[in-house]
């Protein structure tokens, strides 16, 4: 245990220097923040556009889309903070075989990596939240009693995320280098079908069969019930109370910690197998 | 003169060697990176999903304005509306494709290169470093068309947009001069990466979003224009990347002038034509001396072989 833990800490430290020491810390706090209010913009002009020609404006469905999309900043974090590290270990720094030869546990060594982009991800969502509602006019208010269950799911919310980013590092141990491909398209597949931007209702049947069977929507749908609970959007969700949706995402990450685990064994097995683990493939 | 260095200097020679130059760092990317199939799917397929999320919004938007009007003429018009939105993500989609390819597989190619110890064999070998350039830009279209041709396919086939192309020409001189343009950016780009370490990294990962949203790759670029203080300032700024042109114009080509009430748009296609040849002549120059003067400084500085910094 205390191995895990010291691996844990180590890797944890080592992925916030990685993250921020190639420049100043103001420099990259000011990088950490325009990514995401960009990211956050480009949706308030989709809006904006839509409401200039000739639309009526709807401010429900615009904070609905703002708040998840501000929480799905820690989605696309956490998931590239986690399968990244393979990848970038291994193609990049090419210091995979160092680091997996020491004794420790890989698995708890890319978990620690992460942390520091759960941090730098937890900082850019309290921003682009607080921005929304003093500038945007972001329809937002949690209240005091809310707030042990936002904690709650927002802690479980981050565990699947974890435990889904160790699963596709355990399919990254097999592939090219397709760090960016999978950036973009993992998160985009949450992004269309857990009801990040829009709501469920928008997508068709098996679509919207998909989404309720991933976890994240659960999580999205009780983050923005409690930070915004009078938008009346339809989310075709009600049927599922803030317990229930609570007990659900505990059952998941649970089920997707085990997940991880065998993926992860099993796409480290046979990356050993064929020579994978510390090939280089760069075109 | 000796007969070897006469062969160097004789222009035929070195045309030809930059030519095989630039086929043989194109390679790789046309023919080599099919030899590993999977980059097709995470590469070309998976990021469908994040544009798909884009058109559900505009789609999401059209859905909650239909239910709040009764009147035919206005649900037509926002079925128009909403249609010629879902194109512009579309477009928006095809050209991200290749802007992605310029940061990634283009400005921060040759950084990479010095990462993993190819760089100096480039320096030592006998071609332009333009040639190399080149070459990688060659093969970065050809790979990353087939991202842009499926996006546009999802687009038509399972969005159902409709295109109206009146001048396939004009869109094919647009399309490509675009193109050579953002290349053209991305060489004069890499040429800082040859100096820079990781901070070059970040300045890539930082020219997505803020680009995405400055240069109107999700909405017609004129939609900035209408914001009143920051707006123009933001949208002026974003139309140094050539992609905001390039888009501005395929949209009139492909929607019709007259879509948004032919409100949103920049400027005529035609003036665009002209804006998009001139960056592409000026970015291809300044590329040319950004990178023999880095190239100069990277080596006084010792810094054209440095890893890991």
């Amino acid at each position: 245990m205390n191995t895990y833990w010291r691996t844990f800490k180590v890797a944890a430290w080592l992925g916030w220097e990685m993250d921020s020491n190639w420049t100043e810390p103001w420099l990259f706090m000011v990088y950490s923040i325009v990514k995401p209010v960009a990211g956050a913009f480009i949706l308030v002009l989709m809006y904006t556009v839509f409401a200039f020609i000739g639309n009526r404006p709807d401010l429900a469905a615009f904070s609905y889309m703002y708040v998840g999309n501000s929480f799905f900043i820690f989605v696309a974090s956490v998931l590239f903070g986690t399968f990244a590290v393979i990848q970038s270990d291994r193609e990049w720094y090419q210091t995979i075989r160092y680091v997996y030869i020491s004794p420790i546990s890989y698995y708890v060594y890319i978990l620690g990596r992460a942390v520091s982009k759960i941090a730098v991800a937890a900082f850019a969502v309290a921003i682009t939240l607080v921005f929304g509602v003093l500038f945007l006019n972001v329809q937002m208010h949690l209240s005091l009693e809310s707030v042990p269950i936002f904690l709650a799911s927002t802690v479980l919310g981050l565990g699947v995320l974890l435990a889904i980013g160790i699963c596709l590092g355990g399919i990254s141990f097999l592939t090219a280098k397709h760090t960016h491909g999978l950036a973009e398209g993992i998160p985009g597949i949450f992004y269309v079908f857990c009801g990040v931007l829009f709501p469920l209702s928008v997508l068709p049947d098996w679509g919207r069969a998909i989404g309720q069977a991933i976890p994240l929507t659960y999580w999205f749908d009780i983050t923005r019930r409690m930070l915004s609970p009078t938008l009346g959007v339809d989310t075709t969700l009600v049927g599922y109370n803030d317990l229930t949706i609570l007990l659900l995402l505990f059952v998941s990450s649970i089920v997707f910690f085990l997940l991880s685990i065998g993926i992860f064994k099993v796409g480290e097995y046979y990356a050993r197998k064929a020579g994978k683990i510390d090939m280089t493939t760069s075109y | 003169m000796s007969a070897a260095t006469a062969r160097r200097t004789d222009l035929r020679y070195r045309i030809g060697l930059n030519l095989r130059a630039v086929v043989g760092r194109s390679y790789p990317r046309i023919i080599g990176a099919n030899r590993e199939p999977s980059w097709i799917f995470f590469e070309a397929l998976l990021p469908l999903l994040g544009i798909a999320a884009y058109v559900f919004i505009y789609q999401s938007f059209g859905m909650r304005a239909l239910e709040s009007t009764t009147d035919p003429v206005a649900q037509a018009a926002i079925r128009a509306n909403t249609n010629a939105l879902v194109a512009s993500v579309v477009l928006g989609g095809t050209m991200v494709a290749f802007w992605l390819n310029v940061l990634w597989s283009m400005a921060s190619q040759l950084y990479w290169e010095k990462e993993i110890g190819n760089l100096q064999l480039y320096m030592m070998a006998p071609m332009n470093r333009m040639a190399l350039l080149g070459g990688m830009a060659v093969g970065g279209m050809v790979m990353t068309s087939m991202r842009a041709v499926s996006t546009l396919v999802a687009g038509i086939v399972v969005f159902g947009v409709v295109f109206q192309v009146a001048s396939p020409l004009l869109l094919l001189a647009v399309f490509f001069s675009a193109l050579v343009a953002l290349y053209g950016l991305g060489m004069m780009f890499a040429s800082l990466y040859l100096l820079w370490g990781r901070e070059a990294w970040n300045l890539s990962a930082l020219m997505e979003e803020p680009i995405f949203f400055s240069s109107g790759f999700y909405f017609p670029l004129g939609g900035l224009f209408k914001i009143p203080g920051w707006g123009p300032i933001v949208a002026i700024a974003g139309s140094f990347i050539p992609a905001s042109i390039g888009l501005d114009a395929l949209r009139q080509l492909t929607l019709g002038s007259t879509a948004f009430g032919g409100t949103l748009w920049i400027f005529d296609v035609t003036t665009e034509l002209e804006i998009l040849v001139v960056m592409a002549v000026v970015f291809l120059i300044l590329a040319r001396y950004c990178l023999a003067y880095l190239e100069k400084l990277a080596k006084r500085e010792g810094k054209l072989t440095s890893r890991h910094q």
